[in-house]
């Protein structure tokens, strides 16, 4: 079946010159200190088409809202161009607007004012201004609220205003970058209808809609065309064309087996849907698959014992797409988790399929203080960091170690950022672990106490 | 009421930046020193002419109207320069290091000590007239009020949401569009707040330099409320020194009344908070205002007429065409004319600074001596005040804190009080010191307590008042000691407020010490030990070298201070003592 509905696997052949922005082998990376360079996104093609709903889906650290600011003109890439009607981006009038995750709204302006501000940037004389956004204020359901300020209305009624603002420019291409997911369940679901019907029914001039999410749902829901990205660096894994008729029943058969398709790509990293794009010259960049550090998924270690449990009460096997349905939880929030108890060797991933392990199945079953113990076997066995910051304190006089020194080897291989939660997570980890403690006035990494004196102990006996 | 707003000068900033950017911004001020200088005496000596202040109470009001229009001058020159300031110095990321840490030396020098070569320098720019010692005035009132706000309007600039700034490129803002409807809201809040404490140092200021002879041969006088109050206090006048008072008090209450309350009332609508908040500022003025037909429609006619034309002819740039990148780079365009110019900039400023220390080069053993004990009597004095106001301000400020009731009603008070000048006091307060044989060392810690102690009294009440009430329960029901009461609860609680207050209070102090250990008192003249003596001692009798070695010393000091003590207090009180939500 998958046939019938992944036909077209290969689209990418759509004639270069209809597109309406054109990316060709973009990059992004950040230069390190060092000669290395840390690779966000590596080379990419990627063209938007009119007529098509365009989904970026991707787990996050895949870089999809770098891909929507570079493809906007927002950030010039690090490598590689981006057209606009086969213009360079940075000469182009280009006419798109953005729908934002967190709305920005000028909360200092009433809702009209708002939806005015772009017409204003335009010149559009004060009449025809408003005229425009009362129309489009009045076609996004938001009629009689033009006086309010942001701040009265309520997380999908300020959606709508961002709506309004991009549609009223009338914009050749609308980007949206995670634009429901902020807002609650119900009201996510019924703004995605009504987006859809302006579409279906052409009351909006937009041509092409790109949409960024982290929601597979969403994507299957919305999308006539999905990309999937993958990470360390982002790249294309698949791009493939949606063929279902709208409107679509997530109950559909159709529905759950494209669905679970997507999950199964994203949950096998390892396996290369497609070929990775080599890298083009330059300086050295680190292959970060093979890196020494491990990118530890920012997660609670009562998350993966909360998934054991669960996995555990279902038999100990059941479908990942299943498991985050049964928690409503989206992909974001629970693949990490997943990551991290397969990093632990407490789960394995089998076509879609989260397996316990052994070890796993004995994590589970067992007391906290036990459970505590287990953890600390399996991270001293598998994640280098950990085993790195206990080796340093055990081994130094005083028994303490400072953070920055880890920081350094860190900063080689993520960004500063992502080494400040790759330490930060360590350190949660660790303190669960009962490995060593975080002394966070000092900014050291120190032993715990009761075995400080255990160790304090053994060396009198000496 | 919120007080709960950053003061700048609180801000001390985190980021930290290379020793030579330090080094640099200490040559450009040492140039300047020579500049200034070397302009002062090339025309010293001229003839100023020496306007008489009368005493009567019926010249009050034309002196309270002088002393207003040199406040109001200088706040709008400050305003206006500190917005330029923080826009450059935001958008260009070449000169930002230098400009942040020149911002960071600027606000803790204490600007008084500045006084006396300024006020001659420009009355040696416009020799033999009144204007020469009006613009020194007011130019120093505008560097005691500019850094804060040029650190606000920065910091604010620094600080907007990334996607803020991102839907204001999409949809081809202009700059003017990007800075009235993005950038001033933004910064509004942190701008208004910034300005009250701004202005209640300039008064400070204005009353000292009004007050202040500089020199027995170029004796100086500005007709104003200081010079007033200065003549009433050694005529012995009571009537016209309460009358003075009375003045100043007025000029005070009605600003709070009439500008800063309204302007905090109004720039709520600025906060940018996802839901309203229940407690706000009222202002009876304010809503009036808004009552009134002509005032609530007329300025947006006025503003809608203006701004239409602008915004269509800057639809048709290309700015308003093409989308920007945000990260596009500095560009590579390194122009050679740039770099020619930086560096005879630098050359000019080396040559200016050594010339400087060249002149230190006069300087005898004993005055060093001198000097170095000035610096610790100063320094002693300066944190006896500070000790001294913590010791009686917390206990009291905390028991208010914790009665709302009295809490609404004392904090707005303390505000008030803050920036009453205590300058104003001084002449009094020395009549009555030598009256009952005190000296000025006792005399000038008072001044600094009258100055300083209200920052930490409305602090600590703010503090106060934002320990939640279920902490509070916690620890009647766990029958805490008082010492653990204290201890686990309400000094952790209040730590960022009270150290918020106390930054602010130390660099009130210090910029009183310069004034209050050195003073004429009808014909004596009454001095104690301090480098703030010193620098009024060394002026008197023309000893430049003395001055900007005691200058140097006071700037060293106090940014020594902020650096190892205050930053590392408010880190600590930013990291572990924040209570969250």
């Amino acid at each position: 079946m998958q046939e019938a509905v992944l036909s077209n696997q290969d689209q990418a052949a759509v004639p270069a010159a209809e597109a309406i922005i054109r990316a060709e082998r973009i990059e992004k990376y950040y230069a390190q200190p060092s000669e290395n360079r840390i690779q966000v996104i590596s080379a990419t093609d990627l063209s938007i088409v009119p007529g098509e709903i365009l989904a970026l889906l991707g787990p996050s650290g895949s870089g999809k809202s770098t891909m929507l600011r570079m493809l906007t003109g927002l950030s010039t890439p690090s490598a590689g161009r981006v057209y606009w009607h086969e213009k360079p981006i940075t000469e182009a009038e280009i006419n798109v607007s953005i729908v934002f995750q967190s709305f920005a709204l000028f909360p200092w302006l009433t809702v009209l004012e708002n939806v005015e501000a772009p017409l204003q940037a335009r010149g559009v004389p004060p009449e025809e201004r408003r005229e425009r956004s009362m129309k489009m204020l009045d076609t996004v359901g938001l009629d009689g609220f033009e006086g309010a300020f942001p701040k009265e209305l309520s997380g999908g009624m300020r959606q709508r205003v961002g709506f309004a603002r991009a549609l009223v420019v009338e914009p050749e291409v609308l980007f949206m970058d995670e634009p429901f997911s902020a807002l609650d369940v119900l009201t996510a679901e019924n703004l995605r209808s009504e987006l859809l019907e302006l579409w279906a029914k052409k009351t909006m001039p937009t041509k092409a809609v790109f949409i960024v999410t982290h929601n597979i749902e969403e994507a299957v829901l919305l999308a006539d065309r999905i990309i999937v990205l993958g990470r360390n660096p982002g790249h294309i894994r698949t791009d493939f064309r949606v063929q279902l008729p709208q409107p679509r029943d997530r109950k559909s058969e159709g529905f759950t087996q494209l669905v679970d398709y997507i999950y199964k790509v994203l949950t096998r990293p390892d396996v290369a849907p497609a070929e990775i794009p080599g890298q083009t010259g330059g300086p050295r960049t680190r292959d970060q698959r093979q890196m020494r550090y491990q990118m530890l998924p920012h997660v609670r270690p009562g998350g993966v014992a909360g998934l054991l449990e669960l996995l555990l009460d279902k038999g100990g096997r059941d479908d990942i797409y299943r498991l985050a349905d049964d928690l409503a939880f989206e992909i974001d929030d629970l693949l990490p988790i997943v990551d991290a108890a397969q990093l632990l060797g407490f789960l394995k991933v089998e076509e879609g399929d989260a397996a316990i392990t052994a070890s796993g199945t004995e994590f589970a079953n067992s007391e906290i203080l036990r459970q505590k113990e287990l953890f600390r076997e399996a991270v001293v066995e598998n994640v280098l960091l950990l085993r790195q910051i206990r080796r340093a304190i055990e081994s130094k006089s005083d028994h303490t170690a400072p953070d920055e020194f880890f920081l350094d080897m860190l900063d080689e291989q993520f960004s500063e950022e992502e080494s400040q939660r790759q330490l930060e997570t360590a350190i949660a980890w660790g303190r669960y672990a009962e490995l060593f403690d975080f002394d966070a006035g000092r900014r050291r990494f120190v032993l715990p106490d009761a075995q400080e004196e255990e160790i304090a102990a053994g060396e009198d006996a000496e | 009421m919120n007080l709960q707003q950053p003061f700048a000068r609180s801000l001390v900033t985190v980021r930290t930046w290379p020793f030579f950017i330090d080094m640099g911004v200490a040559l450009c001020a040492l140039a300047a020193f020579f500049v200034v200088v070397s302009t002062g005496v090339y025309w010293l000596g001229r003839p100023v002419p020496v306007v008489p202040i009368s005493n009567s109470i019926g010249a009050l009001p034309l002196y309270a109207f002088y002393s207003i229009v040199r406040m109001t001058i200088a706040y709008l020159l400050s305003l206006a320069f500190a917005i330029t300031y923080g826009y450059l110095a935001a958008y260009n990321p070449r000169i930002e290091p230098w400009m942040v840490a020149a911002l960071d030396i600027l606000q803790s020098i204490p600007v008084l000590s500045f006084l006396p070569p300024v006020v001659l320098a420009m009355v040696a720019l416009i020799p033999g007239h009144q204007l020469g010692i009006e613009l020194g005035v007011i130019l120093l009132i505008f560097t005691g009020q500019v850094w804060n706000l040029a650190f606000s309007f920065y910091t604010s600039l620094k600080t907007i949401p990334r996607e803020m700034i991102e839907a204001s490129r999409i949809y081809r803002y202009s700059a003017w569009q990007r800075f009235w409807q993005l950038e001033m809201p933004y910064a509004a809040i942190g701008l208004v707040w910034n300005s009250i404490v701004s202005v209640a140092g300039g008064w400070f200021a204005l009353i000292a330099c009004e007050m202040g002879p500089i020199g027995t041969h170029y004796f100086i006088q500005l007709p104003g409320l200081g010079s007033y109050l200065q003549t009433s206090s050694a005529a012995g006048d009571i009537r016209a020194m309460v009358a003075g008072f009375a003045a100043i008090i007025l000029i005070v209450v009605a600003t709070d009344q009439l500008i800063w309350r309204p302007l905090i009332a109004w720039s709520d609508k600025f906060k940018f908070e996802q839901v309203e908040s229940a407690d706000r500022v009222k202002s009876p003025v304010l809503e009036l205002l808004r009552k009134s037909k002509l005032f609530s429609t007329l300025p947006g006619h006025v503003a809608h007429r203006i701004e239409e034309p602008i915004y269509h002819r800057l639809a048709q740039t290309r700015e308003c065409r093409v989308v920007r990148p945000l990260d596009a780079g500095p560009s590579g365009k390194n122009s050679i004319t740039l770099w020619v110019l930086a560096a005879a900039l630098a050359i000019a400023v080396i040559w200016a600074a050594v010339q400087a220390l060249f002149m230190l080069s006069t300087i005898t053993w004993p005055d060093l001596r001198l000097l170095f004990e000035g610096a610790a009597a100063t320094f002693l004095r300066v944190n006896a005040a500070l000790l001294i106001s913590a010791a009686w301000t917390i206990p009291v400020g905390v028991a208010i804190g914790f009665n709302p009731k009295i809490a609404r009603v004392v904090q707005p008070l303390a505000q008030v009080m803050a920036s009453i000048p205590a300058t104003a006091f001084f002449p009094i307060l020395l009549i009555g010191l030598v009256s009952i044989g005190g000296g000025l060392g006792i005399g000038s810690i008072a001044l600094m307590l009258l100055g300083t102690q209200w920052y930490i009294l409305f602090n600590v009440i703010a503090g106060a008042m934002s320990i939640p009430s279920d902490l509070r329960e916690v620890a009647t029901l766990y029958r805490f000691t008082r010492w653990q009461r204290w201890t686990r609860l309400i000094l952790p609680g209040i730590f960022p407020y009270l150290i918020t207050g106390m930054v602010t209070a130390s660099g009130g102090a210090w910029n009183a010490s310069v004034f209050a250990e050195y003073s004429h008192l009808k014909d004596r003249t009454l001095e104690t030990i301090g480098l703030g003596a010193q620098i009024d001692a060394a002026t008197e009798s023309g000893r430049f070298p003395m001055l900007l070695l005691a200058t140097i010393m006071i700037s060293l000091m106090v940014i020594t201070m902020n650096r190892l003590v205050w930053r590392r207090l408010y880190r600590l009180a930013e990291t572990r003592f924040k209570l969250e939500g």
